[in-house]
């Protein structure tokens, strides 16, 4: 079914014309997945951006089978679909389900979660935008520390749960985080992630333009900041083992990916960093302990 | 075959040889025996399915609507708590027109936490846009989910199977269990419509803006209302090809005759029927109204059933708290407003909780509407354990 890891996929499975902002790396993010996993796949997508800006009646995005219900029932869906293959002797096929950081982390965890535990081959990809975008920016349980959303004014007091390292401790058999600046790296982990059977979780930081307070255009260099700034660590866990790391030989301060989002505005005080940003710094050096980075 | 045999355990046997693909569920009492006796089933080898052992009534709706999306025939069960966390996919499985079908083991809903019978868990999702079909024993439960895989797969509309808690989910008694070939032949294998299938890309579950959503609803709302065409054909070809009645839109008992009608649905109609032969023995001439489809709710047929009479009475294990009985509610929508017809239609709430009905109650009940016309009552309330500082 995987021709080829390393092959970069453009087959426009989820079209343009999609009503997207510009520079949404949700957008990029679900063009990579989609074309990665190829024609024989079924996306079953949490409501949410996504769902919203690709699949108005009569005319959705998608190019393969698209299967929406709820916000928080898409690893459900998808269980639901893969048992039916099963059951019905059809396929092989690759399911995919597919939601925000909102439904993954807050409202869909306990279906995701039951997928996970009752072994479904199914590929759960996470657009992790950090904030509920859709309903207008509200804090997230993937919201980082220090992020100021509608809901949380003053900035957000707490920590970011980490769905990658939750999801593996459900003892699936692959885990990875990507982000929509390395097109090849992300697809290298759709495709690998669909060569193995089983429950599989890709977590990918989407950045928002709306949402983080940046330009349109910057979406791929915030991304690259996120890796650099060791922020966002790029790995792959398979079978409990950590296999890849994606390597930041030369580590940037936190400022440089702060500074360029307007979501990060009130950790500086006229352009003087205050203390919130050395425990965001604290965070990421936390990251390259743990990840080896 | 006839085999004595627990309620939830014919339902059981009866799914099974409706050969379901996917059979998803969450233990919740009463409704527990019904899925573990399919669990069973499969288990031994004797239905092929996937049983998913999901970890809430939420995910087992959401399994179904995955797996009868994918074109697979589906089963799940609940009550109570459960049809109320599953309440969100109950209206997305509607909407999206999938046949799945569902028992409901009718069970009263929190707070007070109470596992007994009534009928709040499904008219809790009764303008969900499901079928609702009421089993008046357990014979008529096993064969209305043979009826209702039939009914949903022509319409693409999900059928849920009401059948009273306890009083029959775990009520031993003789029951006719089909062969295999009976039920092959009545229920031809699930031919779907629409399913997510890479062979045929398609959309399902789109949003509709408003320029689509109104007209979603009322196509949805058709579909139901001319459902009870089918309803009834399928349960007489039912009773042509089991030689028995079972379901069908609503059913009648002594009502001719009848000088007071009583209108209920479930379980209870066993008692008021054992109560009507003691009034016919006195004398006094009361009929029986029992409806089978809650919904659609058939008022046009109820009408013509009922038009002549002028004292009816509402019995019903629900109510739609600061406004009523519902299923009386209902009725007296059936009879055309500013009627010349000095018509009576009383409505009594009974047995909420599994509080017992029991025939002296209903026959306090008839006597009292003999006498007056009743707006509402609570029938067998105990009034000493309430404090005027509590109303």
């Amino acid at each position: 079914m995987i021709d080829n890891l390393d092959t970069v996929e453009k087959k426009d499975l989820f079209a343009s014309g999609h009503r997207a902002c510009g520079g949404c790396g949700q957008a990029l993010a679900a063009r990579m997945v989609a074309d990665a996993a190829g024609e024989n796949t079924i996306a079953c997508v949490a409501t949410g951006c996504l769902e919203v800006f690709s699949s108005p009646y009569p005319d959705p995005s998608w190019r393969i089978p698209f299967l929406h219900s709820l916000f928080e029932n898409a690893a459900a869906v998808a269980a639901g679909v893969e048992v039916a293959y099963k059951a019905l002797n059809k396929g092989p096929v690759n399911i995919i389900a597919q939601g925000g950081d909102g439904s993954t982390s807050d409202i869909g965890f306990q279906c995701m979660s039951g997928m996970f535990e009752r072994g479904h081959n199914v590929l759960y990809v996470c657009y992790d935008n950090e904030a509920y975008m859709n309903t207008g920016v509200q804090r997230s349980g993937s919201t980082p520390f220090g992020t100021r959303t509608t809901t949380t004014p003053g900035g957000n007091k707490r920590l970011k749960k980490n769905i990658p390292l939750l999801a593996a401790d459900h003892g699936i058999p692959y885990v990875a985080t990507a982000t929509v600046d390395d097109y090849r790296d992300l697809q290298r982990k759709v495709k690998t992630a669909l060569s193995i059977e089983g429950p599989k979780y890709l977590h990918i930081l989407a950045p928002c333009p709306l949402g983080w307070g940046h330009a349109g255009d910057i979406t791929v260099q915030i991304c690259r900041l996120a890796k650099q700034t060791c922020i966002f660590p790029v790995f792959e866990i398979r079978e409990g083992k950590m296999i890849s790391v994606h390597k930041v030989p030369v580590k940037k301060p936190v400022e440089e990916y702060l500074k360029l989002q307007g979501r990060f505005r009130n950790l500086f005080k006229k352009g003087t960093p205050t203390a919130d940003v050395a425990a965001i710094q604290k965070i990421a050096d936390g990251n390259i302990e743990r990840f080896n980075l | 075959m006839l085999k004595q045999i627990e309620g939830s355990q014919a339902v059981a046997d009866v799914v099974a040889l409706c050969r379901p693909n996917v059979i998803a569920a969450y233990p919740i009492t009463p409704q527990t025996h019904i899925v573990e006796d399919l669990a069973e089933i499969v288990s031994e080898g004797r239905l092929k399915a996937e049983f998913v052992n999901v970890e809430s009534e939420f995910a087992a709706a959401s399994v179904v609507l995955g797996a009868s999306a994918a074109g697979a025939r589906t089963y799940t069960a609940t009550t109570s708590q459960g049809m109320l966390l599953m309440n969100e996919v109950i209206y997305c499985i509607a909407g999206m027109r999938l046949p799945i079908v569902l028992t409901c083991a009718n069970r009263a809903i929190a707070a007070p936490l109470n596992i007994w019978n009534d009928h709040q868990d499904s008219m809790s999702v009764r303008d969900a846009g499901w079928i609702q079909l009421h089993a008046e024993d357990n014979q008529e439960a096993a064969d209305l989910h043979i009826q209702a895989y039939k009914i949903a797969e022509q319409l693409s509309l999900p059928v849920m199977v009401c059948m009273d808690g306890f009083i029959l989910t775990h009520a031993y008694e003789p029951v006719d269990i089909p062969d295999q070939k009976q039920v092959d032949d009545f229920l031809p294998p699930f031919k779907p419509t629409h399913i997510v299938d890479p062979r045929w890309p398609r959309g399902i579950g789109l949003y509709a803006d408003p320029r689509f959503y109104m007209e979603a609803k009322y196509i949805q709302h058709r579909a139901l209302e001319k459902s009870e065409e089918t309803i009834k054909r399928v349960s007489s070809d039912f009773s042509l090809a089991f030689g028995r009645e079972s379901g069908g839109l609503f059913k009648t008992y002594k009502l001719k005759e009848a000088d007071i009608v009583i209108v209920s649905m479930g379980s209870i109609v066993g008692s008021i029927k054992d109560l009507i032969d003691r009034f016919e023995a006195e004398g006094k001439k009361v009929g029986l109204l029992q409806i089978c489809s809650f919904r659609p709710f058939p008022r046009e047929q109820i009408y013509e059933a009922l038009k002549d009479k002028t004292n009816i009475v509402v019995v019903e294990k629900a109510i739609s708290l600061g406004r009523g009985g519902i299923l009386a509610s209902d009725v007296r929508w059936s009879f055309p407003k500013g009627e010349k017809i000095p018509r009576r239609i009383s409505s009594f709430i009974a047995g909420l909780g599994g509080r017992n009905i029991s025939l002296d109650d209903l026959r306090y009940m008839v006597e009292k509407v003999e006498r007056e016309p009743v707006e509402l009552e609570f029938l067998g309330l105990r009034q000493e354990i309430i404090q005027e500082k509590d109303l």
